[in-house]
């Protein structure tokens, strides 16, 4: 390993911990590092402090650690097998996967007379949104043992997300106004409404996404060189393809399923992690790309808490200058 | 050794190459010429096992493709194709790397014997003074030895490359043939090519496989000058071949 690669990984292991602190300290009640050091380590401090800090904060922050490493490894694995700079998780249709199965549970549900308030609870939301994303995606991945060319399945992904986004409106068209604000209030993406038993599902499904995202590394590797190099040295392509698209359903299903989707973490910050680090090797790019995410994702949702904006919105506004620069300055990124 | 059993191929409803039986041998640098669209390309990456045939069987070394793993095919063959491969902040010693795949551990990690082979590798197309350099700023026949090194490092007998002379000036495609028919004759390596260049095939090559829709014709190189095959593929109404002198000319 190189020496800078060295630093910069102690330096953004660093960074993850000092904005993990930060982002408990900040909020609507004024918590000091004092207050979350006598919790954190068990001692005797006023109970609602207490509350806050662990039911809330803690909870929050470290979803935001989890979501953003999620997210961006799944970019990074996408941008990989498809050999393209603008791939990520939502491409394939993740983002529109979950929006059906949100929009059909919150809208449809009332309009056939099911369901009542009771029904839709966080966890009725983040289920129909698992459900709705591992349903695309599985139906892609079908697709693509019949097909061949990687790009074909890229196009049909856009395609399955604008049919997606058609159904949605019409049933945005036909719902009453309750429950039309509940289902744009989950588009608009929160870390915050995850509680801590639903992290208790959360973090298993993370930590298998990511397990099976280090598992492809040499093939990510070999893939570089294009499908029909990766053939010829010995790369099983379906299997591959299998196992990456099961761990972008863990990692970015899960996480759009219980914080709604959260845009361009996954598209920006591989390629942020490319830069930093110079390099295309996926043993250095994937540690980075999940220490990255975190990063950033943690500091969105600081700067959402003072603003007080919707934490999709911050991401958007952070992620789209990247972007546009990588689409500028676009040459054989991937 | 590549031997080909009643092989016929092609794509769609469309067979380009009929029953064709006949053998590519090691230890021998091999031109595989032919008209566009006569299935240079599809020949190739059948035997590479990235393309499919119709019907017949292909040998390599003795064992037959289709009942080859895919690990054992990655330590049998190795493809050069005619895709640019040209990643930024990818450095030639990582791609040249890649090669030894087939014999790393799950995530890839080089023995010091791997880094000894690929520096071996980068001596031998010349290009030990690029190995940290990234391919995005390197010229194409830079690119084409590095993807050549490539091949080398994954130490296999036989050795596929789908046109490598296509994007080289005179000199580079003279020095890369060149350095196709040591490494054969030096490694005993069985080296097919697909190529356009004649004179070069006539001149480097010890034996030419030619395909003259539907067959393909594999002789030894100066039996195929004197078969008769060259002139009637490559003669129209403005070239033609001169059995003697080797080379095309404009009729005058």
């Amino acid at each position: 390993m190189r020496k800078g690669t060295t630093i910069l990984f102690t330096l953004l292991a660093l960074c993850v911990v000092a904005l993990f602190a930060a982002d408990m300290c900040v909020g609507s009640v004024e918590i000091t590092l004092r207050d979350i050091w006598t919790v954190m380590t068990g001692g005797e401090c006023d109970p609602i402090t207490t509350k806050i800090i662990i039911d809330i904060r803690l909870t929050k922050a470290l979803m935001a650690i989890l979501a953003g490493a999620a997210l961006a490894v799944s970019g990074l694995q996408m941008q990989t097998l498809f050999r393209n700079p603008l791939a990520g998780p939502y491409v394939l249709g993740v983002s529109s996967g979950a929006s059906l199965g949100v929009a059909l549970f919150i809208l449809g549900a009332p309009l056939l007379g099911l369901g009542g308030s009771s029904l839709l609870s966080s966890f009725g939301v983040a289920g129909a949104a698992w459900i709705g994303a591992a349903a695309v995606l599985m139906m892609v991945a079908a697709v693509s043992r019949r097909i061949k060319d990687i790009m074909v399945i890229l196009i049909l992904g856009m395609m399955v997300g604008s049919a997606v986004s058609a159904i949605v409106q019409v049933l945005q068209y036909m719902s009453h106004e309750e429950a039309l604000k509940s289902f744009v209030v989950w588009t608009m993406g929160s870390l915050g409404d995850v509680s801590t038993t639903q992290l208790l599902l959360i973090v298993p499904a993370v930590v298998a996404g990511l397990a099976i995202a280090v598992a492809v590394i040499k093939p990510l590797n070999l893939l570089l060189l294009g499908e029909p190099y990766a053939r010829t040295m010995g790369l099983n392509i379906g299997r591959t393809r299998m196992l990456i698209l099961l761990s972008t359903t863990l990692l970015a299903g899960t996480v759009t399923a219980f914080c709604g989707p959260i845009g361009f973490i996954g598209l920006a910050i591989p390629h942020v992690a490319r830069t930093m680090f110079r390099n295309a090797d996926h043993r250095i790019l994937m540690p980075a790309t999940a220490l990255l995410g975190a990063v950033s994702l943690l500091i969105c949702d600081i700067v959402s808490k003072i603003m007080t904006l919707p934490v999709n919105t911050i991401t958007a506004l952070l992620g789209i200058p990247i972007v546009i620069w990588v689409v500028v300055r676009n040459k054989n990124i991937v | 050794m590549i031997r080909f059993n009643n092989l016929s191929l092609g794509y769609g409803d469309r067979t380009l190459i009929d029953n064709l039986t006949g053998e590519v041998a090691a230890g021998a640098l091999t031109a595989l010429v032919g008209r566009n669209g006569t299935g240079k390309s599809t020949l190739l990456r059948a035997i590479a096992g990235i393309g499919d045939y119709f019907a017949g069987s292909i040998e390599l070394c003795g064992r037959d493709l289709r009942s080859l793993p895919a690990a054992d095919l990655a330590t049998t063959i190795a493809f050069v194709t005619t895709d640019k491969v040209r990643i930024a902040n990818l450095r030639c010693r990582d791609v040249v790397g890649l090669g030894r795949a087939p014999y790393t551990n799950w995530i890839g990690r080089m023995q010091a014997q791997d880094e000894k082979i690929v520096a071996e590798a980068l001596a031998s197309v010349g290009m030990s003074d690029y190995a940290d350099k990234t391919m995005d700023r390197m010229s194409d026949g830079e690119c084409q030895r590095i993807m050549i090194a490539r091949a080398l490092a994954q130490q296999t007998p036989i050795i596929l490359l789908d046109e490598p002379t296509a994007f080289l000036d005179m000199p580079n495609r003279y020095e890369l043939c060149s350095l196709l028919s040591r490494l054969a004759h030096d490694e005993h390596k069985c080296i097919l090519f697909s190529t356009h260049e004649l004179d070069i095939a006539l001149e480097l090559c010890d034996a030419v496989a030619l395909i003259s829709p539907p067959q393909v014709h594999i002789l030894p190189t100066d039996e195929m000058i004197r078969s008769g095959h060259i002139e009637r593929l490559f003669t129209n109404g403005i070239v033609e071949f001169n059995p003697a002198t080797r080379t095309v000319k404009v009729k005058g």
